[in-house]
């Protein structure tokens, strides 16, 4: 997918001016709430009209006020998952899945229905209303219903804002999965770092109506180690538990980890706060925190204030944020050894 | 004892058929009404809804002279009728006209109180796949306008099984071509020996009214269980 956007559109004294050229498959928009994100992307499916500027799509104008072109939104094949489903509540699951099915071009109807609904996991619920669906089954719905449509761009507006933690980790996959699997690149809108990580390679970064960078998501989320509240956070891959005492310890690629919280699964993800782990120039004597990893420092990054340290442990890669003065007292710099101390309660296993 | 004589029955029978007639008059017009004032930006748009909602607020009476300096032979519209040998005036057909009228404002006012209730992201998914505007409106918006289409078809129809002022100017009461419960009620509350006879039309007209609220209220919860 290669998207250029250059348009202009004033709410009032609120205007949303954007200039960018992307490319790429997984592609996603940050920004906090009132950014211009979702006016970003009903521009982009023809849902908003912009006071002037262009939009390609792979070579296709979909608006241009200099040519007087402005397709309609059934005319442009952008798909859009909405922060609330909008399923329609007169029809049944299946129908909502069919429905951008059958305005679809017979020649363009290569989705085929039996496997979506099987990789969506939606075989029970076809001939249901969807009044009476949880959350995480609408979503699904919804996903499906926007593949069928075989669009050649699939939008995501905040689709896992609406759910909580658990639903939202179970639906990622699918979102991941469905669009992978079914070759349709995607635009992912979301004000969530770690949903950017998980779900694009490029982001665009959107900020008081304007394009503040084009990085990937690691690198967004290394900018904003110093600004945000919560730090950076360490999403760490997880085998399969065994019990330790108290504590239950897991494998983490060729290092063990010991954590608090028990998960049953072969396979889980874990997310740890750079504030949590403190850095040891050498071996503490004693130390209350159960998990004393011995590591490499690969690089150091400045993120406003604060300091962060990249560490290899064993193969494995953690990020820990420091202030300036500690790296002095440390003197920590790359390739040097530290110790990095983490409490077995600082992890948090995540959903799915 | 209800004493119903055979002109009562034919007033029954018209005053069915006006309601009905009118009801189904006016749904298209209502639907596309409402539709315009909920969903479509244009210029005008306060005035139409003030031109919609005028008939509610004027006495009847001056709805039916109004329309029958229209329909009248020597009125605006009424004149180009009579070329074509259309005659409206003094017919059943003005007293539908008349009711449809007069219950206009009640049938779009439900319908824009069912459509104001339409999540616009429905809409904006329906375009975004694939259905154009008139699509959207037949696949989308029209079945989730079914409630509001629901009440205010029991309103038009209830209003014109009512309707009076405008209905015996328009069209006059003829017994058995244009003379409704209500207008037969008249001729016999204006006469000495009419009293049981406008007591058992009062009656029928209470029945027919009873029995179209509860099937309005049913089919009303029979769509809420279903939504």
């Amino acid at each position: 997918m290669q998207l250029s956007m250059t348009t202009r559109k004033s709410f009032g004294a609120f205007t949303l001016a954007t200039d960018f050229n992307v490319s790429g498959d997984r592609v996603g928009i940050f920004g906090v709430s009132g950014s211009g994100k979702s006016t970003l992307v009903s521009m982009l499916a023809g849902l908003v009209e912009p006071d002037d500027g262009e939009i390609v799509l792979d070579g296709d104008c979909l608006f241009s006020s200099a040519q007087v072109i402005n397709l309609r939104p059934e005319q442009r094949r952008i798909s859009m998952v909405f922060q609330q489903h909008c399923l329609f509540p007169h029809l049944s699951v299946r129908n909502n899945l069919l429905y951008g099915f059958n305005r679809c071009p017979k020649n363009l109807r290569t989705i085929d229905f039996d496997t979506l609904v099987a990789v969506l996991k939606l075989d029970g619920l076809l001939g249901r209303g969807v009044t009476n669906l949880s959350g995480g089954e609408k979503q699904r719905v919804a996903l499906g219903r926007a593949i069928l449509a075989n669009p050649r761009l699939l939008l995501m507006d905040e689709p896992l804002s609406a759910l909580d933690d658990s639903l939202r980790f179970q639906i990622i996959p699918y979102l991941k999965s469905v669009s992978e699997q079914f070759c349709i690149p995607y635009l992912f809108i979301s004000h969530s770092l770690l949903e950017m990580r998980l779900m694009s390679d490029q982001v665009l970064n959107v900020a008081g109506g304007r394009i503040i960078g084009i990085s990937t998501a690691e690198e967004l989320a290394r900018q904003r180690l110093g600004a945000s509240q919560i730090g950076y956070i360490n999403l760490l891959r997880l085998g399969r538990s065994s019990e330790d005492g108290n504590l239950y310890s897991y494998p983490w690629g060729a290092a063990r980890l010991l954590l608090s919280a028990a998960s049953e699964r072969d396979d889980s993800m874990a997310e740890l706060s750079s504030k949590d782990i403190i850095l040891f120039k050498q071996h503490p004597e004693a130390i209350s925190a159960r998990n004393l990893l011995q590591c490499t420092v690969r690089s150091l990054f400045s993120s406003g204030r604060k300091i962060g340290v990249e560490l290899d442990c064993v193969g494995n890669t953690l990020i820990s944020e420091v202030v300036q003065e500690a790296v002095t007292e440390l003197g920590i710099a790359p390739g040097g050894t530290v110790y990095a101390a983490v409490k077995a309660s600082a992890f948090r296993m995540l959903p799915g | 004892m209800i004493q119903l004589s055979s002109t009562d029955y034919d007033a029954i029978r018209l005053s069915l058929q006006v309601a009905i007639a009118a009801t189904l008059l006016s749904l298209p017009f209502g639907f596309a009404v409402a539709y315009l004032i909920t969903f479509v930006k244009f210029r005008g748009k306060v005035l139409l809804e003030v031109l919609v909602n005028l008939p509610l607020t004027l006495p009847p009476v001056v709805v039916g002279y109004l329309l029958l300096l229209l329909l009248g032979r020597h009125g605006w519209l009424g004149s180009l009728l009579n070329k074509a040998d259309i005659r409206l005036i003094f017919t059943l057909k003005a007293a539908v006209i008349a009711s449809a009228i007069v219950g206009f404002p009640l049938l779009v006012r439900s319908l824009r109180i069912g459509m104001e209730g339409i999540d616009p992201q429905l809409l904006n998914a329906s375009r975004t796949l694939g259905a154009r505007w008139h699509d959207t409106l037949l696949t989308v918006i029209l079945p989730l306008s079914v409630p509001g289409l629901v009440a205010g078809s029991s309103l038009v129809f209830a209003r014109s099984l009512g309707e009076f002022g405008a209905t015996i100017i328009v069209a006059g009461n003829i017994p058995g071509i244009t003379q409704t419960i209500p207008l037969a009620i008249y001729e016999y509350a204006a006469s000495p020996t009419g009293e049981t006879m406008a007591l058992s039309l009062c009656l029928v007209s209470v029945v027919i009214s009873l029995a179209v609220l509860f099937l309005h209220e049913m089919m009303a919860k029979k769509m809420a269980r279903r939504g």
